[in-house]
């Protein structure tokens, strides 16, 4: 699916959409007619979506498709072309400062001083900010205050992404910019970061989280925005995306390349043969027992009969129609 | 500015670096070592003696003795013998042998009669030790010819030491090893740390704090000044408990070290930001210090060098600051000093516009 480009009456109708939306839901961040070039490259080409207060929002894409491009210029490292961003009540681009008083950021793998140990950093962030020292709080909070004394470098790559959490929470924000704070992180790791991310979202903080992992953003986000070609491709929650781009549900049977042909030459059924079995995109459970019948017919013997839901990592191979950026 | 902000940050930026051994090294032992080495080679304590050895084919006689102990008194030289019994060429050959000197048998009888006697003296004139054993003997052989004679010096060179003009080595040396701690701590840390900060974007999680990129340049001068000023301390203390040097510290040497440290930590800020990777930042942080630290008058004067590179190092930033030392520490030169303290204020002011004009928290 390609995004249509608002035209100029369609624009004006999304703005007053969204000032409308702003009186009756809290907006943390809105980004309407987003557009960055580098040259010829046309990175960001007209970008809307916004943030509502008090969920997770995860921005997808593949390398290249402008998601880091729009994070920056949310987070007033880069100025946009063209179109209009708030976030927390300000232009990041213009007033910069007053809005990194109130947001967290974590940038893209986070790094640190190397001889300085958690407790000295988030001390050193607080008298930057001029904000009281909480360390002890913030590491109980990520469950990394027996590291307090450890210095940076000799901290595992979950600790340091979660120390980097710390910095991003120095001054309370009630807006975080996540971006890919799991990445590089062992699944024990991630899962501990997802359980700081749960934590925060439950005190009412307003998360924007940029993630290669789609399960992540999947059990994580209250809605996604998928990125392709500089522009959102799809919006809403995970299931209304699913819904509206995936095709149901899936049928994985035993079979090969022989069957897969049979299965759609007699269904019209999308088919893929995934190993020793083949996956059927199937639109009712009548589809099920002629898929079986096929199988049998062919004498393969039936060792998997599985019925799964596409997930949100299906749709968005679906949607971007490339995987080699996945990881 | 905020002053709560560079205090901060000193602090952080401090700590970081007191706790790399290799910092510390290069900062406080490795210029005490330098002085150290230099001064124990140039300051003639402790054994400045050059090997002689001789063979004394007239022990008993006390001409031979007195050529001895002459020799001896000289300082100059440390004597070894060669057994009587042994063919010198091949002992010479065999222990590598810069000088060696072979008193005949005949000595003593041809001291004694008025006689003229040869003494071989096998020596390498390449090799500067074996030159001072040669001028050793010849200055005591000299001095036996006139006792032998009766005669007597008619025409002396009669010496006047000024105390400040006769500087020894050492005192010399100290001047340049506080330029080459000023030039070398800051410019290869802060080059190194701009580049690394980039690469690993610390700069840019700096950047989403209050923090300023002139309040984080401002508390490396203040770091830089810290640590050069205490380097500078330690240099002066050893060289003076050591090996005795004749330095003056006084305000002037304030404003030379402030301007050196500013100077460098610009040059590193530069080097550091118009560098695309790391590696290039050794590269450039090498080619920028290398020639300062050996022409700009840190070990040896420059006067010792051919008019050309003489030339060449008064184009060096580095020449100034320790011209400007030497002026002050060494000859007490008021003028000349305020002369180098202005032409380095120039070329500092011109670094820190470079620095400020390339130095940027985004990562390359």
């Amino acid at each position: 699916m390609q995004a249509k480009r608002l035209c100029l009456s369609e624009h004006k109708v999304f703005i007053e959409s969204r000032v409308q939306m702003h009186m009756t839901v809290n907006v943390s961040i809105s980004a309407v007619g987003l557009k960055k070039s580098y040259g010829p490259i046309n990175a960001v080409a007209g970008i809307d979506f916004e943030v509502r207060s008090g969920e997770v929002f995860s921005l997808l894409g593949p390398n290249g498709a402008g998601k880091t491009t729009t994070i920056e210029m949310l987070e007033g490292l880069r100025k946009p072309d063209a179109g209009s961003i708030n976030v927390a009540g300000f232009d990041p681009w213009k007033d910069a400062s007053r809005m990194r008083r109130k947001v967290g950021i974590i940038p893209q793998g986070f790094n640190f001083i190397p001889r300085i140990t958690p407790g000295e950093a988030i001390s050193y962030f607080s008298t930057l900010f001029g904000v009281t020292d909480r360390s002890g709080e913030l590491l109980e909070l990520v469950n990394l205050k027996e590291m307090e004394r450890t210095q940076f470098k000799d901290l595992s790559g979950g600790q340091k992404q979660k120390l980097g959490l710390c910095l991003a929470m120095v001054n309370n924000p009630d807006l975080l910019f996540l971006d890919e704070p799991t990445t590089g992180l062992d699944p024990q790791a991630r899962r501990n970061m997802w359980d700081v991310i749960r934590k925060l979202k439950a005190e009412g903080k307003t998360i924007l989280l940029t993630t290669h992992y789609l399960e992540e953003a999947e059990v994580l986000s209250d809605r996604v925005g998928i990125v392709d070609h500089g522009k959102m491709v799809a919006c809403g929650t995970p299931d209304d995306i699913i819904k509206q781009h995936g095709s149901g549900k899936i049928l994985h049977v035993s079979g090969n390349e022989t069957v897969a042909r049979k299965v759609n030459g007699a269904t019209g059924l999308h088919c893929t043969v995934d190993g020793k079995n083949i996956a059927v995109e199937i639109t009712s459970n009548s589809d099920v027992a002629q898929i079986l019948d096929i199988v049998r017919e062919s004498g393969v013997e039936l060792r998997t009969l599985q019925l799964s839901e596409e997930t949100l990592e299906e749709v968005f191979l679906k949607i971007v129609g490339r995987m080699e950026d996945i990881s | 500015m905020k002053l709560k902000n560079i205090i901060a940050d000193l602090n952080v930026y401090g700590k970081n670096f007191v706790r790399s051994r290799e910092g510390l090294f290069f900062t406080f032992v490795f210029p005490i070592v330098l002085i150290a080495i230099f001064g124990s080679i140039f300051s003639g304590n402790g054994g400045g003696s050059v090997p002689l050895y001789v063979q004394n084919l007239d022990s008993s006689s006390q001409a031979a003795q007195q050529l001895l102990a002459g020799l001896n008194s000289t300082h100059l030289v440390a004597i070894s013998f060669i057994p009587s019994g042994a063919n010198v060429t091949t002992y010479v050959s065999a222990h590598s042998i810069t000088a060696a000197l072979v008193i005949p048998s005949s000595f003593g009888r041809s001291v004694t009669t008025g006689g003229t006697v040869y003494l071989p003296f096998y020596n390498n004139p390449a090799v500067s030790s074996s030159q001072i054993a040669g001028q050793a003997i010849g200055s005591v052989i000299q001095q036996l010819n006139f006792n032998l004679s009766n005669a007597h010096d008619s025409i002396h060179v009669q010496p006047y030491t000024d105390s400040v003009v006769a500087q020894g080595y050492v005192d010399f040396l100290i001047p340049g090893l506080i330029g080459f701690t000023i030039l070398t701590t800051p410019m290869f840390s802060v080059t190194f740390i701009v580049s690394n900060y980039k690469k690993d974007k610390i700069f840019r999680q700096l950047s989403l704090t209050p923090l300023t990129r002139g309040e984080w340049l401002m508390s490396k001068f203040l770091w830089y000044i810290i640590i050069s000023g205490l380097s500078a301390i330690l240099m002066i203390g050893t060289g003076v408990l050591l090996f005795k040097a004749r330095v003056t510290v006084d305000l002037y040497v304030i404003p030379l070290v402030l301007i050196g440290v500013f100077m460098f930590v610009s040059l590193g800020t530069f080097a550091g930001s118009v560098a695309r990777t790391e590696e290039g930042a050794a590269v450039i942080g090498n080619i920028v210090t290398f020639p300062m630290m050996f022409l700009s008058g840190t070990f040896f004067p420059i006067s010792i060098m051919p008019q050309w590179l003489q030339t060449v190092a008064h184009f060096l930033p580095l020449y100034y600051v320790i011209d400007g030392l030497n002026a002050v520490m060494v000859y007490t030169n008021y003028t000349a000093a305020g002369i180098d303290i202005l032409v380095a204020l120039a070329i500092t002011i011109a670094f820190f516009i470079l620095a400020m004009l390339t130095f940027s928290w985004k990562e390359a």
